[in-house]
């Protein structure tokens, strides 16, 4: 059985582990001393070199991210944190956010410097995370207060500091541009692409994006060698992970393995297998966005090349079990409701296409459903899928696509029988009114 | 099947009371203008601004809204959009506790609609509406961030985790 490991959760579990006293008690802000004591340059190779690849759902390799910025423009250049941690079955950032915030810091400092970030980076954090916000906000006072924030940092001549920005409440804006937009006090609007973000950004400077996770990564690299991070996962997958497992399993929660945890082992063995001892549904391996793997299809490693060759994604690796009393159409009529919910409006496809899919499920389960509706989700999504300007339309299909094919005899049940099937629940009333979106 | 274009009930609501203006107290000026400080542009603040109202008032009220676009230069209709697109400000008054429970997928596994239903039952109202003693408002809401201690239940700024109506009804006594 494979062990989990304790290297991006290494403080979590000590007393008072957010005070920068404990975090500098135990090395921290070293590597970050370190690294602006290197030349710019060889940060990012570094970063390269350990083959980090961005943990906030797409798994672009970061360092490459970051070579994309332009150096000498005209515009000060911006490092934005995405702590807008909203997808349906992740809660992995918010553990470093609560828990150690200034490896994020440190992390921020580095990459900051990587890509000549002068002299504010913001950390976008999801408005609903309040307390998250106090401590971020309380461990910058108190990185500022040692001289780890502010002009000269380590007496190199790199002024730098952080401004917590707070959300209000929009999935859309962990989406690059959407969030861009949303620090310029905008709707969170996805822009169009070109000119890409790493050259045109924020407030029309160059700027990277970069998850909690991922910069969380940044000091443990400088610290211990790309190499040493090399020896987690397996080649283009490095690195320690959190898993975040959630839904019908006896253990849910976060997990830290080596990228590439076997997803059989880390449902049944680490998690405790399926409450009741159902058998096991379905599995969403990736967040609400990520195509469904029946249960002959979990035998597989978490990482980005592996779950994408399984047919769906490993994205933010928040992964929901369901178990054989779900009924199917009723979770993805949620997750429906949910992209529904959460479309900007800005695209027509994925406006209306993803209302008119929450409302196809939603009479499937009143037992209004037709026998054409498998068909017409499929033919739906066809038209949302590829045609706005984010992933968000995308990701509304992907659910949709696969249980579709995965469990049709489910939906075609529903239209014969007009109820559930047998040994499965909805678990909703259906007099309930339903909320505009 | 869901009504896909209501009628937004608070349209007539949108304008401002001529007779009602609103300031904020100095405290809180003091925070707008370090705020201020923190962005390259005044737009930029409006986010944290809205904030500021909403801690303030509870609410964002219309007069509000032209309060802080004279504040940051800009025009009702743009703050009113900001307003709008964004979930967690109040566009009208609400209870004292805001109850905003989280149905979305792990949460809804984890029988969170029986919270929900539970909880309008018992207080005797729909999505989105405040109990007549100004105490509640129920709010279903997406998915906040916490599904391995599904269900949670977010009362104003708190997060209560792994709920069920038993210790919804507990807390219930406990919110006064």
């Amino acid at each position: 059985m494979t062990e989990p490991i304790k290297v991006l959760t290494a403080n979590i579990d000590k007393p008072n582990s957010t005070s920068i006293d404990t975090y500098v008690a135990g090395g921290g802000y070293e590597a970050a001393r370190t690294a602006l004591g290197m030349k710019w340059e060889d940060v990012i190779q570094i970063v390269k070199d350990s083959e980090l690849r961005g943990r906030g759902g797409a798994g672009f390799p970061t360092g490459m991210k970051w070579s994309f910025v332009p150096r000498n423009a005209p515009k000060p250049t911006y490092l934005l944190c995405n702590a807008d941690e909203a997808e349906p079955g992740t809660f992995k950032d918010r553990v470093i956010i609560e828990k150690d915030p200034h490896l994020l810091i440190e992390g921020m400092i580095i990459s900051a410097y990587a890509i000549g970030s002068n002299p504010m980076a913001y950390i976008y954090i999801r408005g609903e995370f309040h307390y998250g916000a106090t401590v971020l906000v309380k461990a910058v006072e108190e990185a500022r207060a040692k001289g780890f924030l502010g002009k000269n940092l380590f007496g190199s001549g790199f002024d730098f500091d952080i401004t917590v920005h707070r959300g209000a409440g929009a999935y859309i804006c962990g989406e690059e541009t959407g969030l861009i937009e949303s620090v310029e006090g905008h709707r969170g609007q996805p822009r169009v692409k070109p000119p890409f973000p790493a050259v045109v950004g924020v407030f029309g400077g160059p700027m990277v994006v970069n998850n909690v996770e991922t910069l969380a990564c940044v000091p443990l690299i400088i610290k211990n060698g790309a190499e040493w991070f090399k020896s987690f996962g397996s080649p283009k997958n490095t690195g320690p992970k959190l898993y975040c497992v959630s839904g019908r399993v006896k253990k849910p929660g976060v997990y830290e393995f080596p990228m590439g945890m076997n997803l059989k082992e880390l449902i049944y063995d680490h998690c405790g297998g399926i409450i009741g001892d159902a058998q096991l549904k379905a599995v969403i391996p990736g967040g609400a966005s990520a195509p469904m793997l029946r249960p002959d299809e979990i035998d597989l490693p978490l990482n980005f090349d592996a779950v994408m060759k399984a047919g769906s994604m490993l994205g933010s690796a928040g992964i929901i079990v369901l178990d054989e009393t779900v009924c199917i159409v009723d979770a993805v009529w949620r997750l429906a409701k949910f992209f529904a919910h959460e479309s900007c409006g800005q695209c027509t496809p994925c406006r209306e296409g993803t209302n008119w899919m929450e409302s196809i499920l939603d009479r499937l389960e009143r037992g209004e459903g037709r026998q054409q509706d498998a068909d017409l989700l499929l033919d739906m999504s066809d038209n949302i899928g590829g045609k706005s300007l984010c992933a968000l339309g995308d990701a509304a299909i992907g659910p949709v696509i696969s249980s579709v094919k995965k469990f049709r005899d489910e939906y075609l049940h529903h239209v014969t029988h007009k109820t559930c099937m047998p040994g499965t629940k909805r678990y909703r009333r259906l007099d309930m009114p339903v909320g505009a979106h | 099947m869901a009504d896909l274009h209501p009628a937004n009930p608070y349209a007539a609501d949108r304008f401002p009371d001529p007779s009602k203006t609103v300031e904020f107290p100095e405290d809180v000026k003091k925070r707008f203008e370090e705020i201020l400080t923190r962005y390259p542009t005044r737009e930029a603040a409006l986010l944290p601004t809205l904030h500021l109202v909403q801690e303030t008032w509870g609410w964002i009220s219309p007069e509000a809204v032209h309060y802080v676009g004279n504040l940051l230069d800009l025009s009702p209709a743009t703050v009113f959009g900001v307003v709008s697109f964004y979930d967690m400000y109040n566009q009208k008054p609400v209870g004292k506790y805001q109850l905003r429970v989280c149905t979305n997928l792990s949460c809804m596994v984890s029988n969170a609609y029986d919270i929900y239903e539970h909880l309008c039952d018992r207080l005797n109202v729909d999505p989105h509406e405040t109990t007549k003693d100004g105490l509640y408002t129920v709010v279903e809401v997406e998915c906040l961030g916490s599904c391995g201690t599904a269900p949670v239940v977010q009362v104003n700024n708190d997060y209560h985790e792994s709920m069920s109506v038993a210790k919804m009804d507990d807390l219930l006594t406990r919110l006064r």
